[in-house]
């Protein structure tokens, strides 16, 4: 039997670079030719963003947040400074590294479009890119990725199905670690041809054989793969940081995507969301590790990327009944990465006094995120000013932020 | 176009059902309507495959005294920090509590799984199932790890076909759906307990002592608000934050029993309504005022909103998408919905309607199916399914769809693009051809393929089987084939 990998280097509609890349593990390419790299992860579920960048410097911060306020830089256990007025959470301290680097971008009181408080609307609205939960069906990252057609700019997500954010007309990949044994080459063979009359099945096989190709020369060994056999134990860090340090070689491949989506969910934290230690504080940790396997994975090709860190909406100002959070508005942003014109928090701070929220109870939102998200799509990766409104359509008066990469 | 009787009831099988059997296609026979209605028209007993369960409330029970020995251990341990030994004590017993919910999951999703796989009734065993995901709980949660299944067989599953505020009822005040959407410790700031607290923060405050400040306590809105957004009136509702606010006070005191001391109150591990904890006072929600009745309160705002036509239109949509298409046709969501609202929210005369509906019959299959819907009717076609729990359960973690962890209380989604990824599909295949593997070369792909699909299986698929190198190769064919990944 033919290994999948010889398989591919037969058929024709692979690129020479995929081939190198699946041929020869391990071998790290000089910075590929084509668009930039650029990552969104989503935190589903609403991140707190006063945990995850407390603003230790607002005189109301200590006492709306009370029990899980961050304390100030220096003190135990206290926030990780940015500004004198901002601070990162102490989970995050490979983060607070970028920030020294000059490598992160901090938005707060950011707030897509959206200002009720389902998560599932407010995802939707964060992912179509436009100004309603139903207002599109495909997502604004598909729609930029068709502006960049005939760039060599390809969409991956990471995971088995495709978020609401890559969905659309311009065909993309997905990937995730199998644990299952690869199939004969053959049986793909017959399964094209069973698929000849069905352009979904079949357009979805080119793409999977296409990203195992990629994945082949990158996967770490299945052991490496956090999980072993237990059957319920979600998704967690260390699972998605093995995905992420592969999906950071697959994307600097010379034919990788460059263009990828990684879905973490768990930010809903409505009890016991806990302070500088306690839930929240350990799925930050786990964040920051998968922000870092990202950076890693990247490797030559970092100084070229950015990567989104974004959420559906923030969470409320004071703590609820029962030592959590419930539904917010306002939220925070992160952008990092070597291409990202870094050490910056972009905030106009709106305050967190009961007359300065929005509602009587949300942080208010002062920056539309689409702010950020136009600035990515026009400086980063070169989307003509002409495609903007289709990729964020009902948004002419938000325009985009400027300098957010490095020239 | 007239679809044929024969593929009629292939289609009773597979869109309605969880996939033909060998030999159910034939014993549907002439009336594949009536054979489904006949499903919704039985009285309900509970499967065999249920028997030897362990209940939610000692499941819930031992889960939370092991969680109070870990409390007490972490405790201890941060008394004795001058010994430390560097160990985090509260890891093991983490680890411990896993273990201890752990075997209820694997036996509870074992046993649906069994379930599934030995229906005649397989249209029942789909709308369980529909209902359980409409009413979503996760087991990423540890308190609903042990008994997310539990939910579905003792809320659920006996009130499949009464009325849905029955359902409702029964789902909202049991200890899963509490547990979930926190609403146990939610409080008023008015209740016989919140006074007290804000008495003791009071006193505190004024002695000046910061340590003895008692922590804040007061409502938690999150059940409220999936009630409203999720279960009953749907997203666009009608309601507001306000509502959703008022909604929780109502449902103050809506908890879970146990407790030490002067908490301690009900049986462990089972719903109790604490009146202490509860909001006084009457509420007026979504223009209707509604008396201080204690727990009664909220089961008349639930009894209300089961009324509600945005809930008839919100359930009418989702079934609708379930059985028919992604987008599902206008006139079969009126129509769902006018039957719910005609009889008083009486779920088989929804289900009747459904079944009745010629649009639903159409030959061309609209909905692709859901990992678990592709698992349940592969092993139901072929005939194989392991007899060890943690084999017959991989698969559907393999293709992405553990049972009870959708992670949201939205459910897992009901759409084709949620689903048809590419990489998704590269597991499909991968496990297609593991479980044509095991059933071997001797079994007739092209037997399986009448069987399962009747007269829905193309000339096409039928002469790739045929064509194909081995008898497993054509069960993998089979099994991939675009009308066997669709229904």
């Amino acid at each position: 039997m033919r290994s999948r990998r010889e398989f591919l280097a037969t058929t024709a509609h692979l690129g020479v670079g995929a081939l190198l890349a699946g041929a020869l593990p391990g071998v790290t390419f000089a910075a590929a030719p084509g668009g930039r790299p650029f990552v969104v992860v989503i935190l589903r579920g609403a991140l707190d963003g006063l945990s995850a960048v407390p603003p230790f410097g607002d005189p109301d911060y200590a006492a709306a947040r009370g029990a899980i306020a961050i304390g100030r830089p220096g003190d135990a256990h206290g926030a990780l400074d940015l500004d004198g007025f901002f601070g990162l959470h102490p989970s995050l301290p490979l983060l607070h590294e970028r920030w020294h680097a000059g490598e992160l971008l901090v938005v707060h009181a950011t707030a897509s479009a959206y200002r009720e408080r389902s998560h599932f609307d407010g995802q939707n609205v964060l992912e179509n890119g436009g100004d309603r939960p139903s207002g599109s069906a495909s997502g604004w990252l598909n729609r930029t990725l068709g502006a960049l057609a005939g760039r060599g700019v390809d969409g991956l997500a990471l995971g088995q199905n495709v978020p609401l954010i890559l969905r659309g007309p311009v065909p993309v990949g997905s990937w995730a670690p199998s644990r299952l044994p690869e199939v004969e080459p053959e049986l793909i063979t017959r399964l094209r041809d069973l698929y000849s009359d069905d352009t979904t099945l079949s357009a979805r096989l080119d793409e999977a054989t296409r990203m195992e190709a990629l994945a082949d020369g990158e996967a770490p060994a299945a052991g490496a793969m956090a999980g072993g056999s237990e059957a319920a134990r979600p998704y967690g860090g260390g699972r998605l940081k093995a995905i992420a340090e592969t999906a950071g070689r697959m994307i600097a491949a010379p034919d990788g995507p460059r263009i990828a989506v990684l879905d973490a969910t768990g930010w809903d934290t409505h009890a016991g969301e806990g302070g500088a230690q306690g839930q929240l504080a350990a799925r930050l940790g786990g964040l920051d590790q998968v922000l870092d396997a990202l950076r890693r994975g990247l490797g030559a090709e970092w100084p070229r990327t950015a990567v989104l860190v974004c959420t559906e909406f923030g969470r409320t100002v004071e703590v609820n009944g029962t030592r959590g959070t419930d539904h917010g508005t306002g939220a925070a942003a992160f952008l990092l990465g070597g291409a990202v014109h870094g050490g910056r928090v972009l905030a106009d701070w709106p305050g967190l006094g009961a007359k300065q929220r929005y509602e009587g109870r949300d942080l208010k939102p002062t920056t539309d995120l689409r702010a950020l998200t136009k600035a990515i799509a026009l400086e980063h990766l070169g989307v003509s000013a002409r495609a903007l409104p289709d990729i964020f359509p009902a948004s002419e008066l938000v325009r985009p932020a400027r300098d957010v990469v490095r020239a | 176009m007239i679809v044929p009787i024969t593929t009629q009831s292939a289609i009773a099988a597979n869109r309605f059902g969880f996939g033909a059997r060998p030999g159910e296609i034939a014993a549907i026979g002439r009336d594949p309507r009536g054979w489904l209605l006949a499903q919704i028209k039985t009285r309900y007993r509970a499967p065999g495959e249920l028997a030897g369960l362990t209940s939610s409330t000692v499941i819930l029970a031992s889960f939370l005294a092991a969680r109070a020995a870990r409390a007490a251990q972490k405790k201890a341990a941060a008394q004795d920090a001058a010994e430390d030994t560097g160990k985090d004590p509260g890891k093991a017993l983490v680890n411990g509590v896993r273990e201890l919910l752990l075997p209820h999951y694997v036996a509870q999703a074992a046993a649906r799984t069994r379930i599934v796989l030995g229906a005649d009734a397989s249209f029942r065993e789909r709308l369980v199932h529909f209902w359980s995901n409409h009413f979503a709980v996760s087991i990423d949660k540890p308190i609903c790890l042990g008994i997310a299944g539990a939910l579905e067989n003792e809320a659920i599953r006996p009130r499949i076909d009464g009325n849905f505020a029955d359902l409702l009822l029964a789902v909202e005040s049991h200890p899963a759906m509490i547990g979930y959407l926190d609403n146990q410790r939610s409080l008023g700031p008015n209740s016989e307990l919140g006074m007290r607290v804000a008495r003791r923060r009071a006193a505190a405050a004024q002695a000046g002592d910061d340590t003895a400040v008692p922590g804040k306590v007061g409502l938690n809105e999150n059940l409220a608000r999936e009630i409203l957004e999720l279960h009953t009136l749907g997203v666009d509702g009608g309601y507001s934050q306000a509502d959703v606010t008022t909604f929780a006070a109502v449902l103050t005191g809506w908890s879970i029993g146990g407790g030490a001391g002067r908490y301690a109150q009900g049986e462990p591990g089972a719903f109790v309504f604490r009146s202490g904890l509860h909001e006084p006072g009457a509420k007026t929600l979504l223009g209707r005022r509604y008396a201080e009745d204690g727990m009664e309160q909220g089961r008349a705002v639930l009894r209300d909103l089961a009324t509600r036509p945005a809930t008839a239109r919100h359930l009418a949509t989702k079934l609708a998408r379930h059985f028919v298409a992604d987008e599902p046709p206008a006139a079969l969501v009126d129509r769902l919905a006018h039957a719910y609202g005609a009889n008083d929210g009486h779920l088989p005369a929804v289900y009747a309607a459904l079944v009745n509906w010629d649009g639903a019959w159409r030959e061309e299959p609209r909905k692709f199916k859901q990992p678990y819907e592709f698992v349940y009717s592969s092993m139901r076609a072929l005939e194989a399914a392991p007899r060890e729990p943690k084999a017959l359960l991989a698969p559907f973690e393999a293709l992405g769809q553990r049972h009870w962890n959708p992670g949201s209380p939205a459910g897992w989604p009901d759409r084709q693009a949620d689903w048809d990824g590419a990489d998704a599909l590269m597991q499909r295949i991968e496990w297609s051809v593991a479980l044509a593997g095991r059933v071997g070369d001797s079994h007739s792909a092209v037997g399986a393929a009448d069987a399962a699909l009747g007269g829905l299986a193309t000339r096409h698929t039928r002469s790739a089987l045929e064509n194909a190198d081995s008898g497993s190769q054509a069960l993998a064919l089979l099994l991939m084939s675009p009308e066997f990944q669709r229904r």
